[in-house]
């Protein structure tokens, strides 16, 4: 009897510390005292990293000389201007990033997206695909530059994405999302799009879906009342509850909590955020971008495999790049390796990348890029 | 330690004796005849038992269980919270499909959710959209009130004070600033809580994040102080008799006017530990006190918001009763010439 409650006095107290993480943790105050503004990480995920591929070989200077690859080859729409050797580099990394030929993606290597007979075919659907990631990727490198303001004192120089990114060695990238079904009329099999324990939202109760409406759907965050006192301002709990299953997305995808980017004391507040709620902000409107003007856009080239239970292609969040990294793959810079991935700043827009912004840097000296929807188009020369 | 489940012959100490050794260093159950209570007064329903004595219910409380009073008011009571409950729950079991499994699983998830901004203060939206909700919460309302009723008229007719029901009334007082009063001077049933385990939790973090942070809200700080308080003055008051029980400590009410050397003793504990006593009579009120303000200064707190104050943060900043943190510098993007919206 007494060895009985002996053990069940000392089970019990570690059955509560289940919940805990082992390990020690390190903590870096990113705020004002008495904020509780900082950063919790696990001392042995750190520095956090993820696995970046060598180039398929050496891109020397002499290689980006001689014939361009619009002249050699036939039905190059975006990467024409290139040299015929910097062309097939840049082929070679990116079957290797998207469909590998290693034996680990079905029909993976060239002839994922080519027909050997005719290279230059576009009756695979994945090449048609392909071409628009091409556009998305320099669209991206371009214009989006707000989204990858360095806020830890480094140059912005070759900040941007690859197909790697996201891909990461597979055709279609792990973190992904398509549109919930839509209710049914009645109550059965009912959730009101939340009430559903899912990695999206945490495993809270929060709505599943907000990605519809932010992430391909231009609503508007801004929940919080800016004025003490009741205004015109609207914003339902239902629709609080949206935004918090977002900011959870975010959270989960970045591997940060709230206090990355706000002061928790008012959360709608910029004045008290961290700079990086504005690369957010960002980063924001340039998955709106991606998602509705280059993946949605291709319409009735995605089959079925590659659409959710709504009909709808899958489509890219926060986690897609960020794989639970607040800078995707540690900050590693890629891009340095793939010029031709750069693409052109939008021709009729100043693009004005701001500098590289120290940690508390005031971000107003740095003029909004605005992207737009046409930016592909001064990428992609006349085919 | 020994439990003893006293044997017939052991009843010949008499009742008052055997009541006294009722504490935490002797437990001592008896097993005699069955008290039926005093008898009833004029228009009341029967009871029900007693029915018996538990060994169990003895470890932590009195032995005997019964009699009931369940009267008219206690039966509607509890038909009208089982029709709430049943609402929930079928609703909650159709949102998984009807599956069983699914339900137990999902449990802490599922909910009956308020209807949509869009029907505003609608009596009946579609059941599907809110109607269920607005059904079950009447039921769930009229539940709870029948039963407020019924700890009024049971302490009356044993010639009790209210106490009991007027604490109740507070926590009443703020169920309904949350579910009714509230969501109609907002004009929404929208604004209500959700029934369910999770959801509400995640209703009560949404609300915090909407109105620019609860812990701002003077009544909400009041209503947080009045709880820990509560939870203090428990611990010190229980502490305190279980220590005197010795001494028969455990009889407050008859120390309040003949203080034995128990209350002495306890009085004396704390005018040397914090130089003041609270009396055997007294402490009782701190108690009742700290309990009903808990919910009456928070169900205050909840109804100013979104009514009287938007964003209680920069209320509280206004009032000098927050500090205003210096700018980081960040400034709102979407205010930039030329950013995209």
């Amino acid at each position: 009897m007494m060895r009985k409650q002996l053990t069940l006095l000392l089970v019990l107290p570690a059955l509560l510390l289940g919940g805990c993480e082992i390990g020690t943790k390190v903590t870096e105050q990113q705020g004002p005292n008495g904020a509780a503004i900082s950063s919790v990480k696990h001392k042995a995920g750190m520095p956090v990293v993820a696995p970046v591929p060598e180039p398929p070989y050496p891109l020397d200077a002499a290689m980006l000389e001689g014939a361009r690859a619009k002249e050699v080859y036939q039905n190059v729409q975006v990467l024409g201007d290139i040299s015929a050797d910097e062309f097939n580099y840049t082929m070679a990394a990116l079957t290797n990033w998207v469909a590998p030929a290693d034996g680990t993606v079905e029909n993976g290597g060239c002839n994922y997206c080519h027909n050997p007979a005719n290279m230059a075919s576009d009756e695979l659907y994945t090449k048609v695909v392909a071409r628009k990631m091409l556009q998305m990727t320099r669209n991206i490198n371009a214009n989006w530059t707000p989204h990858f303001n360095n806020n830890y004192g480094q140059g912005n120089e070759n900040a941007g994405v690859t197909c790697w990114t996201c891909h990461r060695g597979k055709p279609v990238p792990a973190n992904n999302w398509s549109a919930a079904l839509p209710d049914p009329g009645n109550i059965k099999g009912n959730k009101l799009g939340q009430n559903t324990p899912l990695k999206a939202t945490a495993y809270a109760s929060l709505p599943y879906d907000s990605f519809s409406s932010y992430l391909a759907g231009s609503e508007n965050i801004r929940v919080g009342a800016k004025s003490a006192y009741p205004t015109d301002h609207a914003a339902s709990i239902v629709n609080t509850e949206k935004t918090y299953g977002l900011m959870m997305h975010m959270s989960q995808g970045l591997g940060v909590n709230c206090t990355f980017c706000h002061n928790s004391n008012n959360f709608a507040k910029w004045s008290d955020s961290r700079t990086q709620r504005v690369n957010a902000w960002y980063g924001i409107r340039m998955v709106r971008d991606i998602n509705n003007n280059y993946i949605t856009a291709l319409g009735d080239v995605w089959p079925a495999n590659r659409r959710g239970p709504a009909g709808d292609p899958l489509k890219v969040n926060c986690a897609t790049c960020h794989n639970g990294i607040n800078r995707p793959m540690g900050g590693a810079k890629m891009l340095k390796d793939y010029p031709s991935l750069k693409g052109a700043p939008a021709a009729t827009l100043v693009a004005a990348p701001a500098a590289a912004a120290p940690d508390t840097a005031v971000p107003e000296a740095a003029p909004a890029s605005p992207p737009v929807a046409a930016a592909e188009d001064a990428t992609k020369p006349a085919a | 330690m020994v439990d003893l489940v006293a044997q017939p012959a052991d009843l010949e100490l008499g009742e008052d004796r055997t009541m006294a050794y009722q504490n935490i260093f002797t437990q001592v159950q008896l097993r005699g005849e069955l008290e039926p209570g005093v008898p009833l007064g004029p228009n009341n329903d029967p009871r029900y038992g007693p029915f018996g004595f538990t060994y169990l219910m003895g470890k932590i409380g009195g032995a005997q269980i019964g009699p009931v009073y369940l009267g008219k008011l206690g039966t509607a009571a509890l038909m009208c919270g089982a029709i709430a409950i049943v609402i929930m729950g079928m609703n909650m079991f159709a949102s998984v499909n009807w599956d069983p499994i699914q339900f137990v699983r999902q449990l802490f998830w599922l909910s009956l959710e308020p209807p949509p901004a869009k029907y505003g203060l609608k009596i009946l939206p579609p059941l599907a959209e809110g109607g269920w909700w607005l059904i079950a919460g009447a039921f769930l309302t009229a539940s709870i009130l029948l039963w407020w009723a019924r700890t009024y008229t049971r302490a009356r007719e044993l010639g009790m004070g209210t106490h009991v029901a007027w604490a109740f009334a507070s926590a009443i007082w703020l169920y309904l600033v949350l579910g009714f009063i509230r969501p109609i001077a907002m004009g929404s049933w929208s604004e209500a809580v959700p029934f369910g385990i999770f959801p509400h939790l995640d209703w009560t973090a949404a609300f915090s994040i909407r109105y620019g942070n609860l812990f701002y809200n003077p009544f909400h700080a009041l209503s947080i102080a009045f709880l820990y308080g509560s939870a203090l003055l428990f611990a010190m008051h229980g502490a305190t008799i279980l220590a005197v029980g010795r001494y028969g400590g455990e009889r407050e009410i008859e120390q309040i006017t003949d203080r034995g050397t128990a209350s002495e003793r306890a009085a004396l504990f704390w005018r040397w530990t914090m130089g003041f006593n609270a009396t055997m009579e007294s402490i009782h009120r701190w108690a009742w006190w700290f309990a009903v303000l808990t919910t009456l200064t928070g169900g205050i707190g909840i109804l100013l918001t979104g009514t009287v104050v938007d964003n209680w943060y920069l209320w509280a900043v206004e009032h000098h009763f927050a500090l205003e943190y210096p700018a980081t510098g960040t400034v709102d993007p979407s205010t930039l010439p030329g950013a995209p919206q």
